[in-house]
């Protein structure tokens, strides 16, 4: 109850500065690999129809934080999370929440592209199916077709929708997933470095379609690009050693961080 | 310093420690080492290869005699004389075919020799026949020609295994027996014949005796329709030879056969050491010139239970045993490995507890397989009373064995399914069960069925369990189900191995090659299946 209080106020604030609202929430997360710590104590909030950016240099926890938003960690018998992380002012660590329903709700884009080794058609379509979210094979068409759209991928791949999905280019493969994942009707996509694997064009394409998937879900894209994070997100966040360092408007941390640790990155002298 | 100086003019190339003479010395070092590595690998690899070929060789040269049997066609007597069609079980065929035989040669008269004779049909005759009446009862009322096997010795003389036959040559000299049958004497043209029978081990005695005794070679004079042992020679008047000899078939007239009309045979390996006497031998030739002996594909082995008598023993019961055997195995070992496999590698905790778990699967693999024998006979047939003897015991002994391959395998390869297709699965909201079934599972399956392939097939070759469930039971029947009594290939072949008569050395060697071949079969479909179906993310 506590809880909803605040979110609503913190809703109210955000409403009155024009912000859009929160969509999921990380407060004092802390993620433990073993004995080793990744992740201290991050309070990190991402905006509904927002791209957010997690940058900083290799193993500064933004991936770690990312996998928890959707509770991939539960897959590493080691990893032990802490603190709490809402969705909709729900905590999805909450021994109530299916982590079924939860993935389902917070898709996922990985850094290398990873079709199942079927057909384009089989691998767009197995979210919806497994979820049931088609009544009827027409219905499953439309999600497949619509999901491929959006993915800016089915004219390329209209004519040869049953030939096996690895078959495609590594930029087609990586929007293939992205049309995957958007497939089953996510609100939140979280992208681990998607293009990190993709060469320049696939990688302006990839982007472009970041950029038009804002409209209609809440993206969490980690890169490590600082190009790549001032193109296509509106907030960023700044980790480093397992620390947020800091979080603010993109256009603000490109041009004014507040933390010489954040200036001292993006203007490549570490990292 | 002036070598460096030398070498500065010579190659004009500066010397550094990558090309002074020390360098070199130790690239050629390194190139030496490369030559010899790879010279003693093709060593090993033809050594291995000439291993392989001597051993294939050797079985198949030593199996392809027993693929075909002789069968001698006899005029069969079943007139309602001789067989009462209302009364068809009670029929002695063994004593009808035997008396078609001995019709053949009626100058056999001596009881031994009779007995001789009869044994040259197998024992198994009166079977057959009775089987073949029972399927057609129309030949019934007259005599028919019926193709008898012949018994084991008969079948391997005339296959050339009991006996070195030596040569078969025109003499060139005229022949004049004193008789036509009994003990008789023989005159040659001239001496030739003399040497000859020298050069065959012939004892030398007084006066220039030559006798041939059991421990030389035989010579078989044949001539006017009929064939004479020689026993002895002497020289005679004139430069001629005299022989006394024993005739064996009985001479048409006491003419002489004029030169190149009599015919020597010799068989070189003594009468002594062989296992068919020379009576037997001119038998079975005069038939075989006679055309009534011919030389069949070997239906008897390839469809028939085991037996004592090896023209009558077959691989099939011990086929279908296998392959009873093989169906529990598998029925009890792949579903069990398998999702012992998945469960270990896709669900379990890593503790303490399944690591000691995976730590004696992979020690139950290196049990010696006749442990799971004991195991099997105390368990299943002391403890759980089940039939001795049967193909569902033996398949839960081999499927024991086989699951430990089987679980090692499969988490290989379930290990080897990249985790980006499982958190590719997860990562849109796939369930891990589903995530198991769906994706990982498909993507390993190749490697699973080989490794159950593989484990299939070594225990297809396994014996020692088998030995201690009592699966080495000398079974005539052909295992009809699972509780049936039944042996397997490999105890088969442990068994002919072991048997006495020169007759099952075929078999055995045959039924090794049958063995091998599904053996192959086995292997062959796992690569196939490895080949087909290998990485396709």
């Amino acid at each position: 109850m506590n809880i909803m209080t605040e979110a609503s106020v913190e809703q109210k604030l955000s409403s009155g500065t024009n912000e859009p609202s929160i969509k999921m929430k990380g407060e004092k997360v802390s993620v433990h690999y073993g004995e080793k710590r990744a992740l201290f104590d991050v309070d990190l909030d991402v905006r509904e129809n927002q791209v957010t950016a997690l940058i900083g240099p290799s193993g500064c926890g933004k991936s770690t934080f990312l996998r928890c938003l959707n509770r991939m960690n539960d897959t590493i018998d080691i990893a032990r999370v802490s603190g709490k992380i809402t969705l909709d002012n729900e905590d999805v660590y909450d021994p109530k929440i299916d982590v079924v329903e939860l993935r389902a709700r917070v898709g996922m884009v990985f850094q290398k592209p990873n079709p199942f080794p079927k057909s384009i058609y089989e691998n767009v379509a197995y979210g919806p199916r497994i979820h049931g979210l088609a009544r009827s094979k027409a219905e499953l068409d439309g999600i497949v077709e619509s999901s491929l759209k959006k993915a800016g991928l089915f004219n390329e791949v209209k004519d040869r929708l049953l030939e096996s999905g690895t078959g495609l280019s590594g930029g087609q493969q990586q929007r293939l997933c992205i049309a995957r994942a958007i497939a089953v009707s996510p609100e939140v996509i979280l992208m681990d470095e998607p293009c990190s694997a993709l060469d320049p064009i696939a990688t302006a394409r990839v982007e472009e379609l970041i950029d038009e998937l804002r409209q209609n879900y809440t993206i969490v894209i980690v890169t490590h690009s600082m190009q790549q994070a001032a193109r296509v997100s509106q907030r960023t966040a700044m980790f480093h050693l397992g620390y947020l360092v800091e979080e603010g408007a993109t256009d603000k941390m490109f041009t004014n961080p507040d933390d010489k640790r954040t200036q001292d990155y993006i203007t490549g002298r570490f990292g | 310093m002036t070598d460096a100086i030398a070498s500065f003019g010579a190659g004009r190339r500066p010397v550094s420690i990558h090309t002074d003479d020390a360098a070199k010395a130790r690239l050629k070092g390194r190139y030496r080492a490369e030559t010899w590595f790879k010279w003693l690998g093709a060593a090993a690899v033809a050594l291995a290869g000439l291993f392989l070929v001597l051993l294939l060789s050797t079985i198949v040269t030593q199996a392809i005699p027993a693929l075909r049997q002789n069968y001698l066609t006899l005029p069969i007597d079943l007139s309602a004389a001789k067989v009462d069609a209302a009364k068809l079980d009670a029929v002695n065929y063994d004593a009808i075919a035997q008396e078609a035989l001995t019709a053949k040669f009626p100058d056999v008269t001596s009881r031994q020799d009779k007995r001789l004779l009869r044994g040259l049909i197998s024992t198994g005759t009166g079977v057959f026949l009775r089987k073949d009446i029972a399927a057609d009862p129309g030949m019934l009322g007259g005599t028919v020609d019926y193709a008898v096997p012949l018994d084991d010795f008969a079948d391997l003389y005339l296959k050339g295994l009991l006996a070195d036959v030596g040569s078969d040559e025109a003499i060139s000299t005229s022949v004049t027996p004193s008789q036509s049958s009994g003990d008789i004497d023989l005159t040659f043209g001239d001496d030739a014949m003399l040497a000859l029978a020298r050069g065959h081990g012939a004892t030398e005695g007084e006066n220039g005796m030559l006798t041939l005794t059991s421990g030389a070679s035989s010579l078989l004079v044949a001539f006017n329709g009929g064939t004479v042992k020689l026993t002895a020679l002497s020289p005679g008047a004139n430069g001629t030879a005299v022989a006394k000899g024993t005739v064996i078939e009985a001479l048409d007239s006491t003419a002489p056969a004029a030169s190149g009309q009599a015919f020597l045979r010799v068989i070189d390996t003594p009468e002594a050491s062989r296992k068919i006497s020379d009576k037997v031998i001119v038998w079975l030739d005069t038939l075989k010139s006679a055309g009534l002996i011919e030389s069949r594909f070997n239906s008897i082995f390839f469809f028939t239970g085991a037996s004592r008598e090896p023209e009558l023993a077959g691989i099939w019961g011990a086929v279908v045993g296998s392959f009873l055997t093989m169906i529990v195995t598998l029925a009890i070992a792949f579903p069990i490995g398998v999702s012992a496999a998945i469960y270990l590698e896709e669900f379990a905790p890593k503790n303490r507890l399944t690591t000691i778990i995976e730590v004696n699967i992979n020690n139950l693999a290196a049990v010696p397989s006749i442990v799971f024998g004991l195991l099997g006979l105390a368990v299943f047939l002391n403890f759980f009373g089940l039939p001795r003897s049967a193909p569902v015991v033996g398949g839960m002994v081999l499927a024991l064995m086989t699951l430990p391959i089987i679980i090692i395998a499969s988490r290989a390869s379930l290990r080897a399914v990249p985790p980006s297709i499982r958190e590719a699965a997860l990562g849109i909201g796939a369930s891990k069960v589903q995530t198991v079934f769906h994706h990982v599972l498909p993507l390993a399956m190749p490697g699973i069925m080989t490794g159950t392939i593989l484990g299939m097939a070594h225990a297809l070759g396994e014996t020692a369990p088998l030995l201690m469930i009592g699966m080495v039971a000398f079974i005539v029947d052909i295992p009809g189900g699972f509780t049936d009594p039944a042996t397997i290939l490999p105890v088969q072949i442990f068994m002919w191995a072991d048997f006495p008569e020169a007759g099952f050395q075929q078999k055995t060697s045959a039924a090794i090659l049958i063995l091998l071949v599904f053996l192959v079969i086995m292997n062959a479909i796992a690569v196939i299946l490895r080949r087909r179906f290998e990485r396709r993310w």
